[in-house]
């Protein structure tokens, strides 16, 4: 070989090519699987609402097990009868709701002049209709979401939650059954006004026999990732009690 | 073997036992502590530092006369790092709750310094064929260890393999549970897999005499 490999300007051009190759290759591969990925987290959504509202494989299992891929988008068209966005005090109805960014329209709506656009899943199950509200918080570390399925007087018929970084072992365990399964039955309303749901602690209460106390029984070693859960449960269903009134 | 010669063959059989990256080299051993609490993680991470390690040592055999010496170390990082991402990416598009599961563990794949130290100490100075026998017989040795060591930590911490309760339910007392065996907590956490790996060492060691360093 007769190039110098030693040059500094060979060095400089060498790692120029280098970073235009790795960087279409990367680019290639991420424009190239980016339908499949999308599709991905569209289908994971879809499984996070029909897990809420109670559309799910849990029965027999011990773990959280949503619906298969396969089928969900056939069930999903199924089971969901109505997609709402909300805006002000006018609902109108739009297929296309659950792919509403709700981070972004949380970041949005920090503009006073812009009216958030809310979704709310309509659903049908066992004859009961169910209305599933999207939520969004901060844990510990980083964002925790989730799905809240509730009947018109707003007591809840199953959650979903899910985190970006929470310690594992801690607070994590917002995403196991044992823990989602507790919030079923609570009601979001005290006396006929919103007051929200809180995970606490100390409440003597662990099998979560109570269900009229607005409580759910805390995580031990995860106070932070449980109250940004009681923050976010009081914060992102509130916006939707104007709705949740009309029903009535 | 009919397919290598038998210098080819030393070099995927050599790391399996007595080059073995994790317990003669001492390298690699940060991932071996992290992911092998369970032996599912254990294997995955074996199969994808097999798939980086084989295809990272050929693509730097094939460029060894062209990267400048100065900046080697950077190039060799780049090709980690991009490979790490396709696999990532790749799962993500392919196996996406197992890449949830996972996440963390694939970007593990970079700090491992067992492929900085195959492409520093061999691909940069062989040809693809060797360099690809050697990442993938490295790569081998290291998740041999791994799936051993996950082995025996989900079988005695968690009483489970796959998750599977193969000695038995420990709520409701029944299988091994039921004449009082109990599960070791203390197997879960990241120091008993130093401990399990100094094990392997020890009964290595002294199989083969050789391999006991003088000092």
């Amino acid at each position: 070989m007769a190039i110098d490999t030693e040059k500094n300007s060979y060095t400089i051009i060498f790692s120029i090519v280098m970073v235009i190759v790795v960087g279409s290759i990367l680019a290639g591969f991420a424009s190239g699987l980016k339908p499949l990925v999308k599709a991905n987290e569209r289908f994971e959504k879809q499984q996070n609402i029909l897990y809420a509202m109670g559309v799910n494989n849990n029965e027999g299992a011990n773990d959280v097990e949503f619906i298969s891929t396969d089928v969900v988008e056939s069930e999903f068209s199924k089971y969901i009868t109505r997609q709402l966005v909300i805006e002000g005090s006018k609902a109108i109805e739009d297929d296309k709701a659950y792919l509403i960014d709700i981070k972004k329209e949380a970041n949005k709506a920090k503009d006073p002049e812009y009216t958030r656009k809310l979704p709310l899943f309509v659903g049908e199950k066992d004859g009961k209709e169910i209305y599933v509200v999207p939520v969004r918080g901060k844990g510990l570390w980083d964002a925790i979401w989730g799905f809240v399925a509730m009947d018109k007087t707003m007591t809840i018929q199953g959650v979903y939650f899910d985190h970006k970084g929470e310690t594992p072992g801690l607070g994590a365990e917002i995403k196991q059954r044992f823990f989602m399964d507790d919030f079923e039955g609570e009601s979001f309303l005290k006396n006929g006004d919103f007051s929200g749901i809180k995970v606490a602690k100390g409440n003597n209460d662990p099998k979560n026999m109570n269900k009229t106390d607005q409580e759910v029984d805390a995580l031990a070693g995860a106070t932070i990732t449980g109250d940004g859960l009681s923050a976010m449960l009081k914060k992102d269903v509130k916006m939707y009690v104007s709705y949740f009134k009309n029903l009535n | 073997m009919g397919l290598l010669s038998k210098k080819d063959a030393k070099l995927i059989l050599d790391p399996l036992s007595d080059d073995n990256p994790i317990t003669i080299q001492v390298l690699g051993i940060c991932s071996a502590l992290a992911i092998t609490a369970q032996l599912k993680p254990s294997i995955v991470m074996a199969i994808s530092v097999i798939f980086v390690l084989g295809i990272g040592n050929v693509v730097i055999s094939l460029m060894r006369n062209i990267i400048p010496s100065k900046i080697r170390i950077i190039v060799q990082l780049i090709v980690v790092a991009t490979l790490v991402i396709i696999v990532d990416q790749v799962l993500k598009a392919f196996a996406y709750t197992l890449s949830k599961e996972l996440s963390v563990f694939i970007g593990l794949i970079i700090t491992n310094c067992i492929i900085m130290g195959r492409f520093e100490a061999f691909a940069l100075g062989n040809g693809p064929w060797r360099s690809f026998l050697d990442g993938v017989g490295n790569a081998l040795g290291y998740g041999v260890i791994l799936i051993i060591v996950g082995f025996f930590r989900e079988l005695l911490g968690s009483g489970t393999l796959f998750g599977f309760k193969v000695l038995g339910n420990s709520v409701e007392k029944t299988g091994l549970y039921a004449i009082g065996y109990e599960n070791n907590g203390f197997m879960v956490l990241p120091p008993m897999a130093l401990i399990v790996v100094g094990i392997i060492i020890w009964v290595q060691r002294s199989r083969n005499k050789a391999l006991i360093e003088e000092h």
